[in-house]
């Protein structure tokens, strides 16, 4: 493309050139990166000698497989909720008519760009004992005893859904919008009914934005941390807590390197399969 | 499309509550913030200014407050330039090398932070980077990576490179052909990666729980010490400013920018 002199000896240059202007980025990945998560992966199976200990321990005791079990639930469950409240809301946001879809897009992208940690206290405020979720629905008669929404999973599924449906909106929002609108008029213009073309047309054309969705919302809840530590009450262990915890409180680096291990193995396992489907620039891309 | 006008009205209630569970706990730390009591009441039975005085008139919070600015400065004046290079390089470059370098430069959005935290925690106590200005720049400069080479090869993408061809076979050298004709027409990528790289930069928490610390501890590392100790009103009151701050700083990234996000 930019190569002006077409000799091979320019060409190399050229490349020479291209990866030097890319090396300074590459080296901070490296350094910040690919060392850090190697010397964790070294460490969860070196131990003053070779040892898989670490992963036995996480394979026979209790409290890593309570976690491990607890993470992923919650992140189907995080993923379901996120799919069925933002599938809607995207199909809003693409067929509503001016003032509306502006109105849905901002409700979405607000929130996105709103720290954790702000949304965490909101969710405290809200969700609390004598908190406004609380007085509402016993004003409306809905229950006499305050609801425990909060310090639990409930807190925990409701912030994150919170947190992650912006994740989940926005690339189904992209699929959607690139739909041809013609498409479903000749398909309604050939006797389908609404749902019918719906099913038929519009649902499989916006599956790459539904697989981009849940694979991104799937992925983050796994690695979710502020979120269960401050809203969870202690008692919802997740996965990176159990990491964290390994490290501040016990000290114990194999252990937590060796849980680490096995979530990034996880969370690889999974972007390299949906890859197949959806490339993975295109998919962070929306992030 | 008239027919079904109970089901369009159910979908547009069901509309309106997701939309409300979205921005109420934005709105809800509006008032919480002018309460004027300590405790998580709502409506708060009086309104004060106290919160703000604590936040403003605290040492401590106002010298992470510096920190923290100064912190997402640094970032955005390293990371932009590196993150502009790579991205012309992975735009105009050819071969598996630099397809490679794409992916590598992704890698902060795909491992999960809490990963990178505890390891960046042990690389740096072996090399005496914890709790310094160094260490915290370098940390979200590699976060912030990713954004700016996202944005700014989205920008290169609608750039025509034959322009700058044109600007060097006139006798310009490559870099002077770069700023004065590449760059002014890929300047909206730029500013949305920069604003970005800032965001995340203060923004960013986890990280920080494991390196900051004394008088180089982050303004998230503060609030999140506060929130998960007792819930201090003070933090409604730099949930405002912070939230508001955001707003602006992202209207700024995407007015220049067609496609926002």
């Amino acid at each position: 493309m930019t190569v002006i002199d077409p000799s091979l000896r320019q060409q190399r240059r050229e490349q020479t050139l291209m990866v030097l202007l890319a090396s300074p980025a590459a080296l901070v990945i490296l350094g910040l990166v690919i060392v850090p998560v190697g010397w964790l992966s070294f460490q969860s199976i070196y131990d003053g000698g070779f040892t898989l200990e670490h992963y036995r321990r996480i394979f026979s005791e209790d409290i890593y497989w309570r976690s491990f079990a607890l993470t992923f639930r919650i992140a189907v469950m995080v993923t379901l909720i996120t799919l069925l409240l933002g599938y809607p809301l995207a199909y809003a946001a693409v067929r509503a008519r001016r003032p509306w879809d502006v109105l849905i897009l901002a409700c979405v992208i607000l929130p996105f760009w709103t720290s954790v940690l702000v949304r965490a206290y909101a969710w405290l405020v809200l969700l609390q004992r004598t908190g406004v979720a609380n007085q509402a629905l016993r004003n409306l008669g809905l229950i006499d005893e305050p609801l425990a929404m909060v310090h639990n999973e409930l807190g925990t599924v409701i912030a994150t859904v919170h947190i992650l449906l912006p994740f989940m909106v926005l690339p189904l929002y992209a699929t959607m919008q690139k739909i041809p609108r013609d498409l479903l008029m000749a398909g309604a213009s050939l006797g389908g009914a609404p749902a019918h073309v719906f099913r038929r047309v519009f649902l499989p054309l916006s599956l790459p934005g539904v697989i981009a969705g849940t694979t991104l919302v799937f992925v983050l809840t796994l690695g979710f941390y502020i979120t269960p530590e401050l809203l969870g009450g202690g008692r919802t262990v997740m996965i990176s807590m159990l990491v964290s915890r390994n490290v501040e409180l016990y000290n114990q680096w194999g252990a937590a390197s060796a849980v680490g291990v096995v979530l990034l193995v996880c969370v690889l396992a999974i972007f390299a399969a949906v890859n197949r489907i959806v490339p993975l620039d295109k998919l962070l891309g929306q992030k | 499309m008239t027919r079904a006008l109970l089901p369009r009205i159910a979908f547009g209630a069901f509309i309106g509550l997701v939309l409300l569970y979205l921005i109420l706990p934005l709105l809800i730390i509006v008032p919480m913030s002018f309460s004027g009591t300590r405790f998580l009441t709502f409506p708060p039975p009086s309104f004060s200014l106290r919160w703000y005085q604590e936040y403003f008139g605290g040492m401590n919070w106002m010298q992470a407050t510096r920190m923290t600015a100064l912190l997402g400065l640094l970032t955005v004046l390293v990371a932009t330039p590196m993150g502009v290079a790579a991205a012309y390089a992975i735009t105009f470059g050819k071969g598996r090398l630099l397809r490679a370098l794409h992916m590598l430069l992704l890698l902060p959005l795909i491992v999960p932070i809490i990963i990178i935290a505890i390891g960046i925690f042990f690389i740096y106590a072996r090399i005496g980077l914890i709790s310094t200005m160094t260490g915290l720049v370098l940390a979200n400069v590699m976060l912030a990576l990713p954004y700016v080479v996202t944005s700014v090869v989205a920008g290169l993408q609608s750039f025509d490179p034959t322009q700058e061809m044109v600007a060097r076979s006139l006798g310009m050298n490559r870099l002077r052909a770069f700023l004065t004709v590449t760059l002014p027409q890929i300047k909206p990528s730029v500013v949305a990666g920069a604003v970005f790289a800032f965001i995340s930069a203060i923004d960013e928490t986890i990280i920080a729980l494991f390196i900051s610390g004394g008088q180089y501890q982050t303004l998230t590392k503060r609030m999140f010490i506060a929130l998960r100790d007792e819930i201090d009103p003070t933090i409604a009151a730099i949930s405002t400013l912070l939230t508001t701050a955001s707003f602006l700083l992202v209207l700024i990234a995407t007015s220049g920018q067609k496609k926002a996000v």
